[in-house]
Parts: structure tokens; sequence; C-alpha cells
């Protein structure tokens, strides 16, 4: 490392360590939340601001069922338990999701309320759901991944390719880059091919219409709220393991997911990913600190001696918040032209 | 029953307003007076910001989830302007500071020019990039300048040192400042767009005020910030105030023997001395309460005031008799936050202490919410019933949360992991109690406890 010479593979290991994966798993846990946020809004034309709290809910569950199933010596050596109990935190997530919808949402929707009342509504929604997060497990931090924490670690890596600068690949990034493939595009199938997500589609497009050509209402919301489940359930478990939970982080998750959805252009799926990584890598590259990297790539004569750090890591929320008023000034739109600028 | 309907329906102010006083005035006769001043103030401040909150969702449908940033942009005022200035540090660090918030303020005028000129956005990004980056190492040099002076009791530039009441226009001026800028932004653009950014901007503005220890101390916290009243110990040593008190309590201390007057009166003068200065206090809070409801009634009847309510009820229509929507959303956004900025001033300049960490969304933008739905939105004085209520509800909610809890405790054993649960978790139920009542509210009740009478019908 002393060395003059400049070492553009470990540069490139150290950045894709450090940058690259934490980016990716991040951006992919995003999609997901935005995702959601997305089919919320498209179907039932609401932002939904209770989403960052819904991903705490459904990783309360996730949570409690791992400790009971630890407890028990239920466990898979090797696989995290959260995985396995996904499945059925996804049901409870649906249930509490659902019954929400038949207590808070569905009396809007009857009276055709403003969009603006039921994302107050959904304001209402957040606080509650927080708070049963909150009383139900507390404030402060919980830890519930095991298993292997690696795929392979830095060690390992190093020994195979002699390289200075190792990489890891820890278990829940690759799952979760690994599930959130899998699980858009399961998404995706079901909106384009199948019979209840092309009546999704026309119902978005044009409710009225869709209402006229036989398409049941109810079970579209229904299915809507189940998809909603199975990703915001998924997102929030995949975020917990890769970077542990807190009811507070959850919360906050709020205004990173709102700018993805509208930086790629609010209403359309593809966009929400899309802005999901734009968010997540500008976030991670802003606060990286470069001086070891530079160190690689200049002649010593050039070393940084500060930690040539662009934003600081407090100030990560705030990346998406300006990203967001850049796209809104430049280009409201989003990045995928957005079907709505200007309300109803 | 539908007799008592006619009284509700016809003196529902009255009546509402005397329940709460009847319940404020049970607190003081059964638990005490300074507790309940306490109370009424914290009322008053709550029912100035509900005020602002009112005119922004009441008369415009916008909505603003980022009370709890211009609450704080007024609380910091507080500090900039009546601390006195710390000397040393702005001898050290002062002008490069200054300097380096030049830089960053021409960094991005010049952005905005150049993008208004059309030029290539590339070139734009590379000036600001290298804007900030010169920015930003003056910046971070003059910060550390600044936080090694006396970093246990200053640490920061302090203030103007000017008299505390000047922090409360300035207060409301700067949370206007920042309500521009979001709504020149925002405004014409989707409607939650707003919402979105108000949210982001407010954690934003929390997060400066508590990291950047150069500014207001960060999460280090300011006390013994100055007053416009009296403070207790100077009104107990001076012999006007002890004639007053001993005239107020003289048939009491007429009883008593002449030996322990002496004692019993320097009592009365320190419990007294805390309700007087809670008193001068209400007294401000109320006649600045007054003024402003009395002039956003007279907005309200006024041709603008006609106009906003043509706006929110019909956009489309109001804007094909010739109203600039957008303008005239601007304007009220502005003036709304400027109101929940001078409430923040008043609130920190009370509290005589700014804590950073103890703004809270929960407590400074959702119960604000509920207290303007709950009230009546569209409604000034609702807006006002409405902080009172839910502040009384809010303050009294912990206290009888832990008697719950204690009445629970009576049934089980000592240091059973039940109770001990609920002691530690009682305080979250706020949460749920708090979002079921605005839901409950939205839901079944629209139109709050005074809901806003139609004036063109």
């Amino acid at each position: 490392m002393s060395s003059d010479s400049i070492d553009i593979i470990n540069a490139f290991a150290l950045l894709t360590n450090f940058v690259i994966l934490p980016a990716l798993s991040y951006g992919s846990q995003l999609a997901l939340g935005a995702l959601a946020v997305t089919l919320v809004y498209s179907v039932l034309r609401f932002s939904n601001f209770a989403q960052g709290d819904s991903m705490a809910f459904g990783t309360m569950i996730v949570i409690l069922l791992t400790w009971f199933m630890i407890n028990q010596g239920w466990t898979i050596s090797g696989i995290p338990t959260a995985l396995l109990v996904i499945p059925v935190a996804i049901i409870g997530t649906a249930i509490y999701l659902l019954s929400m919808d038949r207590l808070v949402y569905k009396f809007y929707r009857r009276v055709k309320a403003k969009s603006i009342t039921i994302v107050m509504a959904s304001i209402g929604v957040m606080f509650v759901t927080g708070g049963l997060v909150r009383f139900i497990l507390g404030p402060r931090p919980q830890i519930f991944a095991d298993g292997e924490r690696f795929i392979f670690s830095v060690r390992e890596f190093k020994a195979f390719t002699g390289l200075e600068q190792g990489i890891a690949l820890k278990t829940s990034q690759f799952l979760t880059v690994t599930i959130a493939i899998l699980l858009v595009a399961f998404v995706f199938y079901f909106l384009q091919k199948t019979k209840t997500g092309k009546a999704m589609r026309a119902y978005s497009d044009n409710k009225e219409l869709a209402l006229l050509s036989g398409i049941d209402p109810d079970k579209v919301v229904t299915v809507t709220w189940l998809l909603v489940a199975s990703l915001t359930t998924i997102a929030g478990a995949l975020y917990g393991l890769d970077k542990g939970f807190t009811p507070q982080q959850y919360h906050l998750l709020l205004l990173p997911i709102f700018a993805s959805v509208i930086v790629g252009g609010i209403g359309s799926p593809l966009g929400a990913i899309a802005g999901a990584f734009l968010i997540a890598f500008s976030e991670v590259l802003l606060t990286y600190a470069y001086k070891k990297f530079l160190i690689y790539l200049l002649p010593l004569s050039m070393h940084p001696t500060s930690l040539v750090q662009l934003i600081g890591t407090e100030y990560k929320y705030a990346i998406s918040f300006v990203i967001l008023v850049i796209v809104l000034l430049i280009r409201p739109t989003g990045i995928f032209k957005g079907k709505v600028l200007v309300d109803e | 029953m539908s007799n008592f309907d006619n009284i509700w329906q016809s003196h529902k102010t009255i009546i509402s307003f005397t329940i709460m006083a009847i319940l404020l005035l049970f607190v003081g006769f059964n638990q005490s007076w300074a507790l309940v001043l306490g109370i009424f103030n914290l009322c008053l401040i709550s029912a100035i910001m509900a005020l602002g909150v009112n005119i922004q969702w009441g008369y415009a449908g916008l909505f603003n989830v980022g009370i709890m940033g211009f609450a704080a942009l007024g609380g910091i005022s507080v500090i900039l302007i009546s601390q006195q200035p710390v000397a040393e540090a702005i001898e050290v660090g002062g002008f490069k500071m200054l300097f380096a918030l030049l830089l960053g303020a021409i960094t991005i005028i010049t952005g905005v020019l150049l993008n208004r000129k059309g030029y290539n956005k590339w070139l734009i990004a590379l000036v600001v990039i290298i804007g900030y980056l010169a920015t930003r190492y003056y910046f971070s040099n003059a910060a550390d300048l600044i936080e090694k002076v006396n970093p246990a009791k200053t640490g920061y530039l302090g203030g103007l040192g000017m008299h505390v009441m000047f922090s409360w226009i300035v207060g409301g001026l700067a949370a206007a400042g920042a309500a521009w800028s979001i709504g020149k932004i925002t405004l014409g653009l989707r409607a939650d767009y707003l919402a979105i950014a108000t949210l982001g901007i407010a954690e934003i503005i929390l997060y400066v005020i508590k990291n950047e220890d150069w500014f207001v101390r960060g999460v280090k916290n300011v006390a013994g910030l100055s007053r416009p009243v009296p403070y207790e110990v100077n009104l107990q040593n001076s012999v006007w105030f002890q004639d007053m008190v001993s005239w107020i309590h003289s048939s009491s201390l007429e009883l008593l023997p002449l030996a322990d007057q002496t004692a019993q009166l320097s009592q009365y003068v320190r419990a007294s001395s805390v309700i007087f200065v809670k008193l001068c206090y209400s007294g401000l809070f109320i006649t600045i309460l007054v003024v402003m409801i009395v002039l956003a009634n007279l907005a309200l009847d006024s041709p603008w005031g006609r106009k906003v309510r043509a706006i929110r009820d019909n956009e489309v229509a109001a804007s094909a008799m010739g109203k600039d929507i957008t303008r005239q959303h601007l304007q009220i956004f502005v003036i709304g936050s400027a109101i929940v900025g001078v409430a923040g001033a008043l609130l920190v300049t009370y509290n005589g202490i700014f804590i950073p960490t103890s703004y809270q969304p929960l407590r400074f933008t959702f119960l604000i919410w509920v207290m303007v739905i709950v009230g009546g939105s569209g409604n000034n004085l609702g807006s006002v019933i409405g902080a009172f209520m839910i502040w009384f509800l809010w303050i009294q909610s912990g206290p009888m949360g832990l008697w719950v809890v204690d009445v629970i405790s009576n049934f089980t054993e000592e240091g059973n992991t039940i109770t001990e649960f609920l002691e530690d978790r009682v305080h979250f139920l706020r949460y749920i109690l708090m979002g079921s009542v605005l839901l409950m509210v939205m839901r079944f009740t629209p139109g709050g406890i005074l809901p806003e009478k139609n004036k063109e019908l």
C-alpha cells in the first residue's frame, strides 16, 4: 500500500466492497419499497405515507417469529431463520394492511375523497402503525440475523485471488439482490400476463371503464394490498438483515422511498426501480470516504491527507431530498415520465 | 334530546370553551395552579401553531407535514437573536465562516443563473461541484475553529444579543423564507409533492441543527435563554411583590402567630413568583393569539378570503375567473408557516432552553394536525379549541397511562414481566391514541368540533 505504483485492480476491489455491493443491496431494498408505494399510488390513487412504518410492522412480525423459531430450535444451519418465516409474516402484514384498508381507506374510496385527504388518513395510519411497533418491540435496535454471515469473507477472497484488498459478500447482500430480482420479476409477470394483473392495470388506467367492463373493484384492491404486503415485508426483512432494525430508521426510509418514486416518475413501476438505484448509489457514493481509493490510484506525491468524503454520513437522508428537489425543478415528471403532474 | 342538540348547535363555541375552562380549573383545584398555568401556556402556543396550520389547510387545502421544521427554525432564531455573541469564537472563525457561507451562496446563485440562461447542464454541474468543494473546505475549517472555543460552555458563535421579543419576528421570517423556497418548488405540481417536500425539509432542518455544533451547539442544547418577563428570584427579592403577596394572603397570615408569619410569607412568595411569571407569559401569548385570530378572521371575511375559499373549493372555476392559483397558494403557505415559526420561537422563549432532540414529528407535526382536524379545519376558533383539548389530552394521557399500569401492577406480583413491559412502553400508546383520534374524527365528524361556517350559503 505504501508503494508508489498505481493499482487499479485493488482500487476497484475496494470500491466493490464498500460502494457497489452495499449500494446494490440498499437499492434493491428501496426498490421493493418504492414498488409498493407505486402500486398503492396507481391502484388506490394516494401516496402512502405509512409505507416506512408498514415495513417496520412486517419486520416486527419477522423478528418475533424468528425469535420463536430459534427458541424452539427450528432452524436450518447456514440459512437465516428470518428467511423461513417471511411467508407467515407476509400473511400477518397482509391481514393488518387489509384491515386498515377496510377500517380507513375504504370509506374515502366510497365517498370519492380528494387524494390529499386520503394522504392525511395514511399519516394517521402511519402513527398508529409506528406506535404499535414501538409498543410491541420497543424503540431500541434489534438484531435478528443468524446463520452464515458471509457467502465468502474478505480473508477467503484474499487467499483466493492474492489481492491486497478483499471483497466480502454478505449473505444478506446476496439474498437481498437475488430475492429482489425474483420478486420484481414476479410482480412484472403478474401485472403483464395474468388476468388479475391486467385487471389491476385497467383499473389503474381508467377506473370507470374498468368497472364498466365488469372488473371487481374489491378484488383489485385486495390483490393490490396482498402484493404490497409481500413487497413491504420482504423489503423490511431484507433491510433489517442487512442493517439491523430500529423503528425510527424505518420511519425515515419514507424519504428515500418517495424520492425514488418521484425521481423515477410517479406511477411507473420501472421508474420506481431505476429511481431506487439512483438514490442508493448517490447516497453511498457521496458519503464514501475516497482516501484509500485515491491512494491506490494516485502517485505517492498526490496522496490525499483528508478523508475525501463529499458529504458527511449524518446527511445521507438529505441527499435523497436534494435529488428530489433537483428533479422537481428540472424534470417534474421524473426520468420515466410518470403519468400525472397535476391533480386530476 | 333534540332540545339539547339545538342548544349545542347554536352555542357550540361558548359551550366548548366553557367545558375546556372547567377542565383546566378542575386540574387547578386538584393538582396545582402552577401546573395548570403551564398547561394553559402550552395550549396557547399550540393554538398559535394550529392557527398557522389551519390557515394552510383550512383556507387553501395545503398539506404541510413539516411543521416540526418550521417550529425549529423559530426556535433557533431565539438563540441567534437573543444570546450574547461569543467574541472569541467570532474573532477566530467568524469571518472565515461568513466567507464560506458567501461562497456557498454564490455557488447556488451562479448555478441557478446559468440554468436560466440555458447553458450546458454538464457545465453547470461542474461549476456547482467545484463551488461546493471549495465551500466545504473553508466551511469545515471555520467550523472546527469555532467549535474549539470553550466547547463545554460555548463552542458556537452565539447570537446578536438583542431583545428576545425581536426574535419572534425573526422566527416568523425565517420560517417564511424556508416556506417560500419549498413552495416555489412544489406548489403548482401535485398536491402530495408539497407534503413530501415539507416532510423532507423538516427532517433536514433538524439534521443541520443537531450536527452543526458551531451554529446552535448541536445536541449540546442552549440553556439560559433571555426572557421577556421578570425572573422568579428577582421577584422574590423585590419589595412590591412581597407586599402584594402578603396583601393577597393577609387573611390567612393573620391567623398565624407572628413567629410563623415570615416563614409562611416567604413560602407564599416563592410559590406566587412562579405563578406570576407564568401569568406574565399567559398575558403575552393571549395578546399575540388574539391579535392573530382577529387578523385571520378579518382576512377571511374580506374579498381576499372569498377568493381563497373559491380557489380551495373549485380550483378550475377560480382559475377560469383569472385567479393565479399557484401564487395564491404560495402566499398562504408562507403566511401559515410564518405563524408556525413565531409559535416555535415563543415555545423556546417560554422553555428558556433549546433542545434539538425534543423536536419529534409526533409532538410537533402530528399533534398540531390532530388539533386542527379535531377543532374544525377552516375555523380559526376551532383550531384554538382543538389545540386546548388535544394538548390537555396529550399532557394528561401520560400520567393516565402510568396510573393504569399502576392499577394493573396492584393485581400482579412484584417484578412481574408484564408490568415492567408496560411501564417501559406505555408512552408509545400515545402514538396509537392520537392516530386513532385523527382517523375517527376524519371519518365520523369531518367538520370537527366547530365546523367552518359556509359564508356563501
